[in-house]
């Protein structure tokens, strides 16, 4: 009975939130503009983005640097296989945004990859021609349902993200993320807590790896660095929010029209 | 009837003369692209390559425009003799600034897919930098400013959606947020910039 009543939950709150979604899709692009998004604590995320980069400096730029040494095709093999994992957040979002037969192309993906893939080493999906892979998150969920990203935060070691998308990200340690569930929250004889952390912190490695000139180049060229982090950040959240890598679906180019006449 | 005929005779001369002369958006890029990786790929000093590399893009690319588009909203406050202060240590500031992290890159592959019309002025290119083993592939779009068909402009380079000019403009906002909006703390940093 519990069981019924959660499934038809779920789905009158996908169907609302997807109902918002399609309603407004511009009111969404314009409310996660970068530009409209207050730094209502800025001395206070520079400070936390100043411990961050010194973190960075003694723990993950040493460390991704060896990564970066290591063969390409286990570096691949690691990145796809927390690709695979993130399927497990990526789901239930596809769901609760209404998509759901990204949600049944996601859950095929998952299958595939994690057996025939062996254990999401190998992206056999995508060499099957399965359309390309788009993580989804909580906050992504709560921005399609109309929810404005609030005030910009740097969050220790974390790094910078929005007041919606932390209170979201909450949801990944309620019963939202299985891996988490599977490792953490429920005491399974197959996993420990150790897995997660280090899937979790063996990502960060991965992010900063695969980015490792262009932050090095981006930190050297900049005249500042916290607010060309900030920018990209919020620029990449509003595209992964639209779900598209256009930006001239979302760019304004009134400015660049206003130029003309200088 | 025969001056017609001349008329329309010279109106199509006129009108091919201008088709010719018109350089297509994607071929401008390619061709621009080809240029930066050959320099890049010779056995050159990097402060050769650097020289090398601004030049190309005085050609290519619209500073003055670039450098008031990333003022923003300040660019109203700024008197005549500011704004040629401003030009001037802007185009320095970006000369330096994009040439060196071009620098870095060796042979970097990139191949034109495809162009999307927005406007009259604007066509943005698709391209894709080819991965290696040590960076993912990377999707890079051009906004091209095509006001001048014969004379098409770079305004900006968009790489895996995030807008280079965007980014540039937030940080020259900060600049100018955190001193009071005072246009020369902006002038001094790029001074800064340009000198270290």
């Amino acid at each position: 009975m519990i069981k019924k009543i959660g499934i038809i939950l779920i789905t009158t709150l996908a169907l609302t939130l997807n109902s918002y979604a399609a309603s407004d899709g511009e009111l969404i692009l314009k409310k996660n503009e970068p530009s409209e998004v207050k730094d209502c604590f800025e001395g206070v995320n520079r400070a936390t983005f100043a411990f961050n980069q010194a973190l960075d400096g003694i723990i993950f730029k040493p460390v991704a640097s060896v990564y970066k040494k290591i063969p390409s095709p286990v570096r691949s093999g690691v990145s796809n296989s927390l690709d695979n994992l993130s399927n497990l957040v990526t789901i239930p979002n596809n769901i609760l945004q209404g998509d759901f037969a990204l949600a049944g192309v996601n859950t095929g993906r998952f299958l595939i990859n994690t057996t025939v893939g062996v254990l999401g080493i190998f992206d056999v999906a995508h060499a099957l021609g399965i359309v390309e892979y788009e993580k989804e998150d909580y906050g992504q969920s709560l921005a399609k349902a109309g929810m404005g990203p609030g005030c910009y935060v740097v969050l220790p070691v974390l790094g910078p993200s929005t007041a919606r998308d932390t209170v979201a990200s909450v949801t990944n340690f309620m019963g939202g993320d299985a891996w988490y569930n599977v490792t953490v929250r429920n005491d399974t004889h197959y996993f420990r807590d150790i897995d997660y952390y280090s899937s979790k912190v063996t990502g960060g490695v991965d992010f900063r790896a695969k980015n490792y000139d262009a932050i090095e180049n981006l930190e050297e060229n900049s005249l500042d660095f916290y607010a060309s982090v900030k920018s990209l950040y919020l620029q990449d959240r509003q595209q992964k929010i639209a779900n598209t890598k256009k930006i001239t679906n979302t760019q304004d180019d009134s400015d660049w029209e206003e130029i003309e006449n200088k | 009837m025969k001056i017609k005929k001349y008329l329309i005779i010279f109106f199509i001369y006129f009108l091919n003369i201008n088709i010719v002369h018109a350089i297509q958006p994607d071929i401008f890029v390619q061709s621009t692209v080809n240029r930066a990786s050959k320099i890049l790929s010779e056995n050159i000093s990097k402060t050769d390559k650097i020289n090398e590399l601004k030049n190309i893009a005085k050609e290519t690319v619209d500073i003055r425009g670039i450098g008031f588009y990333t003022l923003g909203a300040a660019r109203k406050n700024l008197n005549e003799e500011q704004k040629k202060k401003y030009l001037i240590i802007f185009e320095q500031y970006f000369l330096k600034s994009f040439s060196s992290r071009l620098a870095e890159y060796t042979n970097p592959e990139i191949d034109v897919l495809g162009k999307k019309v927005l406007s009259e002025n604007y066509t943005i290119v698709t391209s894709l930098l080819k991965g290696t083993s040590e960076r993912p592939e990377i999707k890079i779009d051009w906004r091209i400013y095509t006001k001048d068909p014969k004379n098409p402009l770079i305004r900006d380079l968009i790489i895996e959606g995030l807008s280079l000019a965007r980014t540039q403009k937030e940080e020259f906002s900060s600049v100018l947020n955190s001193n009071n909006d005072d246009i020369n703390v902006l002038f001094s940093t790029l001074e800064k910039f340009i000198n270290n």
